[in-house]
């Protein structure tokens, strides 16, 4: 290890013409094996089933995912600071029974019914984040109880039967089914992302070099610029040869962009990358650290709970076995493949994306085939031990390069 | 030592319990000058550390910043008023990169987003004038040396141009290259005008970079030595306790 210290630059290091955007390409790179494995496995189930690879497919499928990812998002926020919620799927399943329930039974405007779901889901997680850090209970527990008692009270509130169904004219159950962004809505937005971003990252390198720090070249933010075109506009396009983009899809990508901007760039989201990195250590640097960690545990049931209400939109229905602990399992391993790590400090947003993509591909593939339905979790569990492996030898490598 | 000290320690006295680890000691830092403290296990050194850092409360005694009495209730405090403090440890986040750990906690920011340009900038500077090697400024603190690392921390306690440097063990986990590396740190932030204090129970160290030699032996201060004349001997024997001696720029 002490090679690096009579450096490959002579002055202090950052001085190489790529390390200001070293991260940035260490983050793309991560993210390499999964697109590969998403590619991998669309080109065998195309191969397997002509009809994979379809628009028609391919926006049921997003369409499925779209409340997975919602879930998988708040499991990516807890598990950057270093925590895991194991309740998640109950909570989903709380927060449909009560807004079925409230909607259909009780008469309540959706939009309260809707609110107070979410509210139910925020109150589970900010009682964790208290039993956490003012007991000291290890979150893995304090979260089992919740799954628990949220299974019961789904019951509960279901009670006397099993099934609640939400009339087919109510709102949520179109904006779930039906609603899809007009293609116009849909590539309009892309275009303002796409040269939104090119702005922003011409801005940057402006300040970049005014500052005589290392910055891209012309050429590669135009060729980033011109690649993030190409990969938004593409699916998009293909997508609208079909239904669309779903409102649901469109809400994930959204929460996800908003959740990636927060994590990278502001304050708070520093202090979570820094807790689940190492506690004392953001402690001491003066960050609000139970105020953190109750944040991320209330953001995650809340958005457990807006996934059930969308669910329970989606089939029209709440019943008894919605939630469950199958789909907290899958939120947990959907993260780890996209990326973030199960012991805290590293991970993005967008690992959400990428992980529940990895996980409907194989399931949504597998139906297409015909495959007995027992397949579906071996080959899911397969990838996720492959994730975890390529992550620990990937990370061991560069502790190993001493970078 | 004309100029008066930027911080003083006045009768700093302090108990666990039944345990009285720090007695009517005194500590005086000058700026362009090392002190280090040095001696046995449970001496009291740490928790010397603990009171110069605001992570500890003395139960009697004052602290003096610029003729001054502060009283230092935390650690945020204690940097407020100029009292940096490197732990033995770090307090680094492995999965942060260099910029990001040298600003934890004290992130400059443009509106509500932070400004990761002003802070990459000002990393540079703070790094070249430590003269510190890193690979990359955006490099994960966990792929660095030793040495780097303590490079990295050292840098951070300078953000906000403190005027006392209180470094705890900075030694104590390193190799020979890295070891020199970090004393070359040490020499240069005493040459850009700062007070170090160096706790260490490393001898060779202290005799490579410190101005003065502060002793303590059971919570008291048992001899301050002028490290440029006091022999390795005296200091030693001040450790150990068997010749008790108080001689040379005493404070």
């Amino acid at each position: 290890m002490s090679a690096p210290v009579v450096g490959r630059a002579g002055l202090p290091g950052a001085h190489r013409p790529d390390a200001g955007w070293m991260r940035g390409s260490d983050r793309d790179l991560r993210s390499l094996p999964v697109l590969a494995a998403l590619v991998a496995l669309a080109l065998v189930f195309q191969a397997l089933n002509g009809a994979y690879l379809s628009a028609d497919n391919l926006v049921n499928l997003t369409q499925q995912a779209a409340t997975t990812g919602i879930i998988t998002l708040g499991m990516v926020l807890v598990l950057m600071v270093g925590q895991v919620d194991l309740s998640v799927g109950a909570v989903s399943g709380l927060a449909a029974a009560v807004v079925a329930v409230a909607v259909a039974r009780a008469g309540w405007p959706l939009v309260v019914a809707v609110v107070a779901a979410i509210a139910v889901g925020a109150a589970f997680g900010a009682g964790y984040g208290w039993m956490y850090t003012r007991l000291g209970v290890p979150s893995f527990v304090i979260t089992l109880a919740g799954l628990l008692v949220g299974i019961g009270l789904q019951v509960q509130v279901l009670a006397p039967v099993a099934t609640v169904n939400l009339p087919y004219e109510s709102s949520l159950v179109r904006f779930a089914q039906q609603a899809f962004l007009h293609p116009a809505v849909s590539l309009g937005v892309v275009a303002v992302v796409v040269v939104g971003h090119g702005t922003l990252a011409v801005l940057e390198r402006r300040r970049r070099l005014a500052a005589q720090l290392p910055a891209r070249s012309l050429g590669a933010v135009l060729l980033r610029t011109a690649g993030l075109a190409v990969g938004l506009g593409l699916p998009v396009w293909y997508l609208n040869t079909s239904r669309g983009v779903g409102g649901m899809v469109a809400l994930f990508i959204g929460l996800v962009w908003v959740a990636d901007v927060v994590l990278r760039r502001t304050r708070w989201g520093r202090s979570v990358r820094a807790i689940g990195s190492n506690v004392e250590s953001a402690r001491r640097a003066g960050f609000p650290v139970r105020r953190v960690y109750v944040a991320a545990f209330t953001a995650c049931a809340a958005l457990a709970a807006l996934a059930g209400v969308l669910q329970a939109g989606r089939v029209a229905a709440a019943h008894q076995g919605a939630g469950g602990a199958e789909l907290t399992l899958t939120a947990i391993a959907a993260a780890v493949i996209g990326g973030t790590s199960l012991f805290g400090g590293r991970g993005s947003a967008w690992s959400a994306v990428l992980g529940v993509g990895v996980i409907h591909a194989i399931g949504s593939g597998l139906t297409l085939v015909n495959a007995d339905g027992s397949l579906r979790p071996i080959v899911t569990g397969v990838v996720l031990a492959l994730a975890v492996t390529v992550d620990a030898v990937s990370r061991r490598s560069r502790a190993a390069n001493g970078r | 030592m004309t100029h008066p000290p930027v911080m003083s320690l006045r009768g700093i006295t302090h108990s666990f319990g039944a345990v009285r680890a720090l007695v009517d000691v005194d500590l005086d830092v000058h700026a362009h000058e090392v002190v280090a403290v040095v001696g046995d296990n449970g001496a009291g050194k740490s928790t010397l550390v603990g009171v110069m850092s605001g992570a500890l409360v003395p139960d009697a005694g004052e602290v003096v910043v610029d003729g001054q009495e502060v009283l230092l209730r935390s650690p945020g405090l204690a940097r407020q008023l100029g009292i940096a403090t490197v732990f033995q440890d770090l307090a680094l986040c492995e999965d942060l990169d260099v910029v990001e750990n040298l600003f934890l906690g004290q992130e400059v920011r443009r509106g509500p987003v932070l400004d990761e340009v002003a802070m990459e900038r000002e990393a540079l500077r703070l790094l070249a004038q430590l003269s510190a090697r890193v690979p990359s400024v955006r490099t994960p603190v966990s792929g660095l040396s030793g040495g780097q690392r303590q490079a990295v921390a050292v840098a951070r306690a300078l953000v906000g141009e403190p005027r006392v440097l209180v470094l705890d063990e900075p030694t104590a986990a390193l190799g020979v290259t890295q070891t020199a590396e970090v004393l070359n740190l040490v020499e240069r932030v005493r040459d850009r005008g700062y007070g170090v204090v160096l706790v260490s129970q490393n001898m060779a160290d202290v005799q490579a970079v410190a101005d003065r030699v502060v002793v303590l032996r059971r919570g008291r201060v048992n001899g301050v030595f002028d490290a440029a004349s006091a022999s390795y001997e005296d200091i030693i024997a001040a450790i150990t306790g068997v010749s008790p001696q108080r001689r040379g720029g005493a404070s």
